[in-house]
């Protein structure tokens, strides 16, 4: 029934190790992105507030699909920005990256946003009265003590993120999603084999992820 | 203004502010300038990339109206679906067999963890000739359909499952006291108080549909609203207005939905009437992305 896979015609690690390094590189990029949208959203400055919450209400309500297409067919084919990359490859993938971070950032924003209104008051204004600027009090005082609150919402960010790689198959990045269509395609006497085999690949990423984070979640959360 | 992390400005903060956002405008400017002259270059910029969107009722009557359509018609049918499969499965999920609970707990937690994407190839490919023959023409509809179903009834079993959770205890003890049987407690107390405290979150969802809709378009070949833009810019040859155009319905569609979400939670919340539990937009696991979350795809 799993022929398939030793026939050596499919690589599905390989696959999924495209799937994971889309996941790490787009991770580390929306939590940077992140961070400074939500800095911009509560800072003192109106017009940075007014990008911030313009960015994120204009983002998050675009499909994850359209930025992606976007970054492929507008920013690569039409007006020529590859990103430095030098194959269909390369370019490819970094464009995925790029979108998937202006995506996912907006939810780490968010996810951030809720964490600083855990931070109480007092602890601000105490910060304040020793003299420390906006940006002290943001990242000596709040944002780490928001960052340990909201290892959970961020841990489904992640998790989100995970899966909205596949969408990096509509612009032809060879990861998981990409594979398994054609393997469905190919494959028609083994639907529901290919199917258990990419979902087992995805609730073994997922799963890890969830359970490990949370149990990081619990032990960094600040009792008040 | 005040908030937690800053003052009032007084005159020397505010003669600060004034200086961040110079350079905020001029960075910002910077980045725009240097982007509409890299389309004007490609020459995206010219009059008759835009005026199709104005001029020309064709571009609406034959591509974006029918795209649009579609994707609202297969999000509504998917929300349909999903609804009282969702309610099933939480219900399920809450039940007080050991047995019931395990098995809905992992068929809803195994099409979580499932990119919609992914589903939905799946039901393409189950839809196919060989196995159960839907005609061609429908079947990227359904595939995406089904797709939707089998991802957001987990997630809405989800949603249900903390809308009865949300409730306070003595409502399910009030009902138990005057011998109410559990079915009855679940249907006539909980129930009705759930999804009232949970329609903000569904609303929400529905969003996250639509924006995964797009996927179907994408890879399946269904005819919705982004698919649309290979059409147009085939036709005009305008692929970054279309885009554009496109983005901002999509925007303006969601951006309703989003907004009547977090008016229904304001007046819930307010309401004098309910038990003040409220599951808001953001308070369920699993933002997709969406969004698939709300961080869908």
């Amino acid at each position: 029934m799993f022929d398939f896979l030793d026939s050596g015609q499919y690589d599905v690690l390989g696959a999924f190790w495209v799937t994971v390094q889309l996941t790490l590189y787009s991770a580390v990029g929306s939590l940077i992105w992140g961070t400074v949208l939500v800095g911009m959203r509560v800072s003192p400055v109106p017009l940075l507030r007014g990008f911030g919450t313009a960015y994120v209400n204009l983002v998050r309500n675009t499909p994850l699909t359209l930025v992606v297409i976007g970054c492929s067919l507008g920013l690569s084919q039409t007006l020529g920005i590859n990103l430095g990359g030098e194959t269909f490859k390369e370019t490819g993938f970094r464009l995925a990256v790029l979108g998937l971070i202006a995506y996912t950032g907006t939810f780490v924003c968010e996810a951030l946003r809720s964490g600083i209104n855990t931070v109480p008051v007092g602890q601000a204004e105490a910060a304040r009265a020793l003299g420390l600027s906006f940006f002290q009090v943001l990242t000596l005082i709040v944002l780490p003590q928001a960052f340990r609150a909201v290892v959970a919402p961020l841990t489904n960010v992640l998790i989100a993120l995970t899966k909205n790689t596949t969408v990096a198959a509509t612009i032809g990045v060879a990861e998981a999603a990409l594979l398994m269509k054609e393997m469905l395609e190919n494959e028609a006497q083994a639907v529901f084999a290919v199917f258990a085999v990419f979902a087992l690949g995805f609730v073994l990423l997922t799963l890890p992820t969830g359970l490990l984070l949370g149990w990081v979640a619990k032990r960094v959360a600040v009792k008040r | 203004m005040s908030s937690v992390l800053y003052d009032t400005p007084g005159p020397r903060a505010k003669v600060r502010n004034w200086i961040y956002s110079g350079i905020f405008v001029v960075l910002f400017g910077l980045v725009l300038w240097w982007a509409l002259s890299l389309m004007a270059d490609k020459g995206q910029l010219d009059a008759d990339k835009w005026t199709p969107f104005v001029t020309d009722s064709q571009v609406w009557t034959t591509y974006l109206i029918p795209g649009l359509i579609e994707t609202l018609k297969a999000g509504a049918l998917s929300m349909v679906i999903a609804l009282p499969l969702g309610a099933a499965l939480g219900i399920g999920r809450l039940s007080d067999h050991a047995g019931v609970r395990a098995a809905v707990g992992a068929w809803v937690e195994f099409f979580r963890a499932i990119p919609v994407l992914m589903l939905m190839l799946f039901s393409s490919a189950l839809f196919s000739p060989q196995l159960m023959d839907v005609p061609s023409d429908t079947r990227p509809f359904w595939a995406v359909v089904t797709g939707l179903v089998l991802y957001n009834s987990a997630v809405i079993a989800e949603i249900v499952r903390a809308g009865v959770l949300s409730l306070p205890k003595g409502q399910a003890e009030a009902a138990k006291a005057i011998g109410m049987r559990k079915g009855q407690t679940m249907t006539h107390v909980l129930l009705p108080q759930a999804v009232t405290a949970m329609l903000p979150a569904l609303v929400s969802q529905l969003v996250v549909i639509l924006k995964d809709t797009a996927l179907g378009g994408a890879l399946l070949g269904f005819a919705e609203l982004l698919s649309m833009n290979r059409q147009i810019a085939a036709n005009y040859s305008n692929t970054i207005a279309t885009m554009f155009v496109i983005a901002l319905i999509y925007i303006a569609v969601n951006f309703t939905l989003t907004t009547v979400a977090s008016w229904l939670e304001k007046r819930l919340r307010g309401s004098k009437k309910s038990t003040g539990a409220v599951l808001g937009a953001e308070e369920v696991d699993d933002p997709v992305p969406g969004a698939n979350t709300a961080a869908g795809a």
